[in-house]
């Protein structure tokens, strides 16, 4: 039996993420580790239950090892319900076909049964690589009092960096008269978040079309949104003031972890009024040593920190031994960061080995880019690794 | 074998006034994230055991709070679980009336969960211990020796200690059958000390209540071990690993300054087979700000630090604004600790805040405690 539920959000989370390299090699983009205790889908879970949305489904496809374990029930985010909670949504086989997820838009029409057993109004379209903190209660309240087919939430973006994003142009009444998917001379700057909702039949319509339309590439970017702007649908645009990040390349993962340094953090994760939950790993507190220095971090339970580190952000049980220097860093969990090593302007993914007076990338001034090695990779004693290399499992 | 919990959580609340005044011994916090029933808890979800009934008495608000439904545990389940156990109150009752007093009434309260019990044994463990041991051995042993109880018991050098609180000492022979027992609060050399961590045989167990019941007993030790010494099959199991109770303020401040040294937390957290649980709070990551010169301290999610922290235990939340100095300090949750305060051997209770430049100054074998809440 299930109850109706006024809006089900589905949160797109089978993406390789082909551009963070080494960090995605194992697992699926939004397992991926952020801001020491936190995996990137504890975003939009955590803003799903805190705007009262309890029925997500998290659609999974590439590598969903991880993902699933650690979704789980549903339970650190408070999705484990009764009527509703988190459910994960692989590919299936079905009576005719079995396919997988050729697009996003394909994604969703191959759940439309999962939606519409929930007898919702309204359906959230969400994808799991960005961190940021949001309200969907207020973007739903704003598409029921614009009585829209489809709003999207959208941000402003500085026009030079505008041709990276899907742009939005709207009246000043929020209707949404033009679209356009990267445009080489952007003419708006405001930026689709990737956040959607639909009004329910309407997106059950155009998915159906979508999916017998061979031609089509099945995405909402590219297919959904332009044919409901080309026939004249009721579309809004509902803009979005706060932190916003796409954590989609090597480089904005980096600077998203950097974002919660510093006395007046951009991004502020702590504090009561919009928790984010995760799925808890520490093994005890933080153990700080007496040789330790510690200069704008951020450190979360299970580390031990014997050596120096400065501008880093380490995740759960990450251990520095004495000696060992690291900077301006991104440091995952269960990773071990040996005596005398010099780790600087990297990433380092979790249950890596740094050995001793290994040396891993260059100072940020002068390096050529950040410095990635991935999951379980052991570094040799006194290896020295390039700066912008990427290290993973497979190649070494 | 089969094998249930059953846990003492206002035990020995008395032996430190002013941490349980708020607040039973289990719940009383301990470090950094824990809560002193964690540990016992840990242990005997980590061998196996999943249903644990804990005795309350009173002020069990906080444990309450703490344990939930049990799930941070893996306890939240439809056979078994937690059971907690408040004190039985009849409506005609007064308030008083129902509440224990002693261990042995303690057990007689909880008759309904060791009487429904199916299990055959049951480990029986105070709230304030501290240790991670693998109960599973013990139970090995004991359904080997076949043993009415077999009681964990940590032989200690305990040259010139002088307790506050009487210990409860055993005396064994060479095959490690119970020969004695004496409580002490004064020792000398080695001396092999009662954890408070037992299993023992339900049947026997329920014979105990009967007759306690019968002849009106009320000392566990006293009435009914020391009695039975002879006749009854009593074993001890010798545990190797770090062993800590807590008995006084003294204890207390003592016991969280050991979880500096390294061997400490590799006993209690190295295993990660053997995890020290605990209620998930959520907090973000701590915080470590320019200024911030921490040396030597065990510190919890969710702080922020821009002053000196050295040889101290920080619990979540705790702010040490720039210019403050904290040293061995103990500062539970929320503490706030303001520009060019300073504090030496102190105990803050939860929500403290100390302002600015004041100097609040204990010693290691009396530290300043601040209560809940309180503005210095």
């Amino acid at each position: 039996m299930f109850k109706k539920k006024e809006c089900v959000a589905m949160l797109l989370a089978g993406g390789q993420g082909s551009r963070l390299y080494a960090l995605t090699t194992k697992t699926a983009k939004p397992a991926v580790q952020f801001g020491g205790k936190y995996r990137i889908i504890d975003f939009p879970l955590s803003n799903c239950i805190n705007s009262g949305i309890d029925t997500v489904g998290v659609l999974t496809q590439y590598q969903p090892l991880v993902l699933n374990e650690y979704i789980g029930n549903g339970q650190p985010w408070d999705l484990d319900r009764v009527w509703g909670g988190v459910t994960v949504l692989p590919p299936y086989q079905g009576q005719k076909s079995a396919d997988w997820y050729k697009g996003t838009a394909n994604a969703i029409y191959q759940n439309l049964k999962f939606i519409n057993r929930y007898d919702t109004d309204h359906v959230i379209i969400l994808s799991g690589d960005h961190i940021y903190k949001m309200d969907y209660a207020k973007m739903l309240a704003y598409h029921k009092e614009k009585n829209a087919d489809c709003t999207i939430a959208v941000i402003d973006v500085p026009i030079e960096e505008a041709s990276r994003f899907g742009l939005m142009s709207a009246h000043e009444d929020g209707t949404i008269y033009k679209f356009t998917e990267k445009p080489k001379n952007p003419d708006s700057t405001k930026a689709s978040m990737g956040i959607y909702i639909f009004r329910r039949d309407k997106l059950e319509q155009y998915l159906v079309a979508d999916e017998a339309d061979e031609t089509s590439s099945n995405d909402f970017g590219k297919n959904i949104i332009p044919n409901m702007l080309a026939d004249g649908q009721r579309m809004f645009a509902y803009s979005f003031e706060g932190y916003w990040k796409d954590v989609g390349t090597i480089s904005s993962l980096w600077e998203a972890n950097m974002d919660l340094l510093g006395s007046q953090p951009t991004l502020r994760i702590g504090g009561d009024d919009w928790r984010i939950y995760s799925r808890h790993s520490a093994r005890g507190p933080q153990f700080v040593g007496c040789e330790a220095e510690i200069d704008n971090c951020y450190v979360t339970e299970g580390c031990e920190i014997y050596g120096k580190i400065k501008n880093c952000v380490l995740g759960a049980n990450v251990k520095v031994e004495a000696g060992a220097y690291v900077e301006d860093s991104v440091i995952m969990s269960n990773t071990v960061i040996s005596a005398g090593a010099d780790v600087r302007y990297s990433i380092i993914d979790s249950g890596v080995c740094v050995g001793e007076n290994a040396c891993v990338g260059a100072s940020r001034e002068s390096a050529k880019g950040v410095t990635v090695i991935g999951e379980d990779v052991k570094i040799q004693n006194g290896e020295i690794i390039a700066d912008g290399a990427m290290i993973s499992d497979t190649n070494i | 074998m089969t094998v249930a919990g059953l846990i003492f959580a206002n035990i020995h609340d008395d032996t430190i006034p002013e941490l349980t005044r708020t607040r039973t011994m289990a719940s009383v916090p301990f470090g950094a994230r824990y809560r002193l029933i964690d540990f016992m808890l840990s242990n005997m979800v980590n061998s196996g055991i999943t249903k644990v009934g804990v005795i309350t008495s009173n002020n069990y608000e906080s444990l309450l709070d703490h344990l939930g439904t049990g799930k941070d545990w893996d306890l939240a389940r439809r056979s078994g679980g937690i059971k907690i156990l408040p004190p039985h109150i009849t409506s005609f009752d007064n308030t008083a009336a129902g509440r224990s007093s002693s261990r042995l009434e303690a057990i007689i309260g909880a008759a309904n969960f060791i009487l429904r019990c199916n299990e055959e044994h049951l480990v029986m463990a105070d709230c304030d211990v501290i240790c991670n041991i693998d109960l599973s051995k013990v139970m090995r042993e004991h359904e080997k020796s076949g043993a009415d109880i077999t009681f964990v018991t940590k032989t200690m050098d305990m040259t010139d200690t002088v307790s506050a609180e009487k210990i409860t000492v055993i005396q064994a022979d060479g095959e490690g059958r119970v020969t004695d027992f004496s409580e002490q609060k004064s020792f000398s050399g080695m001396t092999r000390v009662y954890t408070n961590i037992m299993v023992i045989k339900r049947s026997y167990l329920v014979n105990i209540m009967n007759n306690s019941m019968a002849h009106g007993y009320t000392r566990f030790l006293h009435d009914i071990l020391s009695r039975d010494v002879s006749r009854a099959d009593y074993r001890i199991y010798e545990y190797d690993g770090f062993y800590a109770s807590i008995n006084s303020m003294a204890t207390y401040f003592s016991c969280s300054m050991q979880l500096l040294e390294p061997a400490v937390r590799e006993s209690l957290f190295g295993d990660k087979n053997y995890p020290v649980l605990t209620k998930v709070r959520n907090s973000a990551p701590t915080r470590y700000l320019e200024g911030a010169e921490v040396k030597n301290s065990v510190i919890a999610d969710g702080c922020t630090i821009e002053g000196v922290v050295e040889n101290s235990i920080l619990f979540r939340g705790v702010h040490v604004c720039r210019g403050a100095v904290v040293k061995n300090a103990v500062l539970f949750q929320d503490a706030y600790v303001c520009p060019g305060a300073s504090l030496n051997c102190v105990v803050a209770d939860k929500n403290v805040t100390v302002k600015d430049g004041r100097t609040l100054s204990g010693h290691e074998t009396m530290p300043f405690y601040i209560g809940k809440s309180i503005t210095v």
